[in-house]
């Protein structure tokens, strides 16, 4: 009996050992990039020093630290963000209206091209093909596209553009008047209408697929039942299938809004690294952008905008999950 | 007789009013699958355009000369896709055999061996999923700079100093937490009676894993494969930051660094830029037709891209 009970007790500590050593290679990747960043950007986003040429406060910079400048506590980083300049506030408003714009926008669009897809037969394979497509593109890349198309050929700046571009000569046709939707001198309410469509474009084949797979799970009596309340088509969609697919919609909604916080490539693929139409580098920066452009040479003020985009992050997540904990039917 | 006219009325009625939401269903859907394809025709047809004729003030919908020397313009022109592509290619090729190798060894771990800490060490494992990746990217610049992973121009291309900047591509990002969970939830779907049959057998662990559980795997293998790889082409911000250099640069960043204007005026030779487009993006798009059914089983699991 003893004996072999020991015998199992050594066989459960083989194997602990046996699976230690095949978790090693994750733990240590996982220590170095993972749990080691954790707690260093942390740590970073606090140090800070005076600086006698520029005559401010400037944050951690690793290159000067490993020549023996000295760093202090403090939370100068923190209120540099948000006091140098105001690139930080343009960067934060720009990420908050393309997030408030793009996913209710692109959820309700998701919602309606799903529920259209799900009562067709005919052609649906192929529908559901083109719709997936944008997913595997590369946003960069297709970005150039849609520079490309809203974009005008506009040789001198002193004379009207050559040519107006696609969408233009598209509005023209229909007896509108062409907009300079991304070029030099183009306005902040068309490089933003312009980014929402891509951006959308993009997010759309996500939020169809969730949407389409939550429909297709739908118990099809709910429908019958309906049906024999004679109820609208409308009522149908607002009073069964909404409320229905409401786990899914949380999803898509919990997922844009924190792809919408991180968005970035996507004005890099349109304006370029410049983050803005020429002649207005910047304008349309994101969070992301702003941490990117601390982080070769002040890593201080880097970590603390990470830090800050991480908190706004969990709270929206935070009430998003709070209001679908209550306003999902399930 | 009255009556029957009556129902054959409102048959009637319902049967045009099906018609009629059928053709707007189909309407509605035609008008978006056109937005979602027309980026597409028009990289396409943009790039078999001669420089002229895309700046005309009308722009045509199909060209009326082709030419295809933009093409090859983009491998021997100033941005030397042919040096992007390979570069990407050996960074994804390479990151994703040593992904799949951690990968399986710890979805091993999680779903067949018992060791004390288990659910806890999973469970860190998800919640770092939740931290926007920004955060851990400002140290690891530090930790790949004091590595000396980063490409030093002033030393030039010795071995190792033209070598390690490819570390600095591949190393930080060969742990996904979301393909050890993936590949977790796969493994545990194999019967234990198979892994106890393997273990009478005499079968080692590590023969049981090569010969049952990855075969039978194979098609999440296949996924995270295709996931990563495209992860790897379609790669912006890490590489722009740490890899922005003739030698080391990827395919992603290239495209978007590159200058497309026509030398002596402020025009871009968007023929030759979406070109270049195109070649980036058609592997793409190949991929997603032979390998359909992997990648959507990897997007319906999560949100995350490439």
């Amino acid at each position: 009996m003893s004996h072999k009970k020991s015998n199992r007790k050594n066989k459960n500590l083989k194997n602990q050992w046996k699976a230690w050593l095949y978790l090693t290679p994750m733990i240590i990747l996982l220590l170095v990039f993972t749990v080691w960043p954790i707690f260093n950007t942390i740590r970073i986003s606090f140090l800070c020093r005076w600086d006698e040429d520029l005559g401010a406060v400037v944050g951690y910079d690793y290159a000067k630290a490993i020549q023996g400048v000295k760093y202090q506590f403090g939370f100068n980083n923190f209120i540099n963000v948000f006091t140098t300049g105001d690139s930080f506030l343009i960067a934060l408003g720009n990420t908050m209206l393309l997030t408030v714009l793009t996913v209710p926008i692109s959820t309700m669009l998701a919602l309606l091209i799903a529920v259209a897809l799900n009562s067709i037969k005919w052609l649906k394979k192929f529908f559901q093909t083109v719709f997936f497509l944008p997913y595997v593109t590369n946003a960069i890349a297709i970005g150039m596209v849609f520079a490309a198309m809203f974009g005008m050929v506009w040789p001198t700046p002193a004379k009207p553009p050559t040519s107006v571009g696609i969408i233009n000569t598209i509005i023209e046709a229909f007896g509108g008047h062409y907009i300079n939707w991304v070029d030099r001198g183009s306005p902040y309410w068309a490089n933003i209408a312009v980014l929402v469509i891509y951006i959308v474009w993009n997010a759309l084949p996500f939020k169809i697929l969730v949407l389409l797979g939550g429909l297709q799970n739908v118990d099809k009596q709910y429908y019958d039942a309906a049906k024999v309340d004679g109820a609208s088509r409308w009522r149908v969609f607002w009073r069964v299938t909404v409320p229905l697919l409401s786990p899914m919609i949380a999803c898509v909604v919990i997922t844009g809004f924190i792809g919408g916080f991180k968005e970035y490539t996507s004005v890099v693929g349109i304006f370029g690294d410049g983050m803005g139409p020429t002649g207005a580098n910047g304008s349309l920066n994101t969070m992301v952008g702003f941490i990117y452009n601390y982080i070769p040479h002040n890593q201080g003020k880097a970590s603390a905008a990470a830090l800050i985009l991480f908190v706004i992050i969990f709270i929206v997540t935070m009430i998003n999950m709070y209001v679908s904990k209550k306003k999902t039917h399930y | 007789m009255k009556d029957n006219r009556k129902t054959d009325g409102i048959s009637r009625k319902e049967r045009v009013k099906k018609i009629l939401v059928k053709v707007v269903t189909y309407l509605f859907l035609s008008v978006f699958a056109l937005a979602m394809i027309f980026p597409f025709y028009w990289m396409l047809i943009s790039s078999v355009k001669t420089v002229d004729e895309y700046n005309l003030s009308t722009p045509t919908l199909w060209p009326h000369d082709f030419r295809w020397d933009t093409y090859l313009t983009a491998f021997t022109g100033d941005l030397d896709l042919g040096r992007l592509f390979l570069n990407t290619v050996l960074v994804g090729v390479v990151s994703t055999l040593l992904s799949l190798v951690v990968t399986v060894l710890s979805a091993y771990a999680f779903a067949r061996l018992e060791f004390k800490g288990k659910n806890l060490l999973f469970g860190a494992m998800l919640a770092t999923m939740m931290i926007p990746g920004e955060l851990f990217t400002v140290t690891n610049y530090i930790t790949v700079s004091s590595f000396h992973w980063i490409y030093d121009l002033k030393e030039g291309p010795t071995f190792w100093n033209a070598s390690l900047p490819y570390l600095s591509l591949i190393v930080p990002f060969l742990v996904s937490v979301f393909y050890i969970y993936l590949l977790r939830q796969n493994f545990m779907q194999i019967p234990n009676e198979l892994y106890l049959a393997a273990k009478v057998d005499g079968a080692s662990d590590l023969k049981y894993l090569w010969k049952v559980m990855i075969p039978l795997a194979s098609p999440t293998l296949i996924t995270i494969t295709i996931l990563k790889m495209m992860g790897s082409w379609n790669s912006y911000m890490w590489p722009q930051l740490v890899a922005n250099d003739d030698l080391h640069r990827l395919v992603t960043v290239g495209l978007r660094g590159a200058s497309f204007n026509i030398a002596g005026t402020n025009l871009i030779d968007y023929p030759l830029q979406m070109a270049a487009v195109v070649l980036v993006t058609v592997p793409l798009l190949l991929v997603f037709i032979f390998f359909r059914k992997y990648i959507m089983r990897g997007v319906s699991r999560s949100g995350i891209k490439g």
